[in-house]
């Protein structure tokens, strides 16, 4: 099969992480059309964004296990496919020392984002006792 | 990059993927940010929020929603692509479907979050 796409990246013939990550794209992508858009309905079509203060976020919104892990996983699949993109984008236009610079930023950002969003999921009490 | 070069129409599809996401992990951090306050600040918090619900909030909030529908849909183009390769043949076809769904959906969601802007 020839190696050439018209559209993404041709799927690495390495092997190794690089498949890996080509994979993973194309995984969480699928995903992330089902969640990221859902979550993105919720916001502003079910709800406007003028009623959906922290108080309503943490007593409707985040009062349920279910949605709250929604949002959670949602994040989890954000900040992988996003590191990754980033990552592709970085390493074509960037070499050596301004590479090693701006993924060593991306790595730092990546993780922040994720204690941040973790910690804000789980530190905050269910209203309803749950 | 796209003014320079004459490319087709999957130059512009890839060139838009990326800045598409490139846009999306940027209000994804911003949105981290402001969840954190949600909890830890609920009053900064409710600051920011009066800015999302305002009209120029309310035209960024469009946009990301474009931003996240383009680049959707172009990630549907890029897996029947990558692992169907006969669809190749056709990826031109594939992007312009994909800006009739564009449209076709992103008008109404367009207008159902400027509504409260427009006083409707």
């Amino acid at each position: 099969m020839a190696i050439y796409s018209r559209s993404g990246r041709p799927r690495p013939q390495s092997g190794g992480f690089e498949l890996f990550a080509w994979y993973y794209m194309r995984l969480s992508g699928v995903a992330l059309f089902v969640m990221a858009l859902t979550h993105f309905s919720l916001q502003h079509f079910l709800f406007d964004p003028s009623q959906e203060t922290s108080q309503w976020i943490f007593d409707q919104r985040w009062n349920s296990i279910f949605w709250r892990s929604f949002d959670w996983l949602l994040l989890m699949m954000v900040v992988s496919h996003a590191f990754l993109g980033v990552r592709t984008v970085t390493m074509d236009y960037l070499k050596g020392g301004k590479r090693t610079l701006a993924l060593t930023a991306l790595y730092m950002v990546g993780i922040v984002i994720f204690v941040m969003g973790t910690s804000v999921v789980l530190s905050v009490q269910f209203p309803g006792g749950a | 990059m796209l003014l320079r070069y004459r490319g087709s129409e999957g130059m512009v599809a890839w060139a838009f993927h990326r800045i598409s996401g490139i846009a999306i992990w940027s209000f994804v951090m911003l949105h981290v940010l402001d969840i954190y306050l949600a909890g830890g600040n609920p009053s900064v918090y409710n600051e920011i929020l009066k800015f999302y619900a305002s009209t120029p909030g309310r035209i960024l909030e469009v946009l990301l929603g474009a931003a996240l529908l383009y680049h959707a849909l172009n990630g549907v183009r890029i897996l029947l692509m990558d692992f169907w390769p006969r669809l190749t043949l056709y990826h031109k076809q594939i992007w312009y479907v994909n800006w009739a769904i564009f449209i076709g959906l992103g008008l109404p969601a367009a207008f159902i979050i400027m509504r409260p802007a427009l006083g409707l």
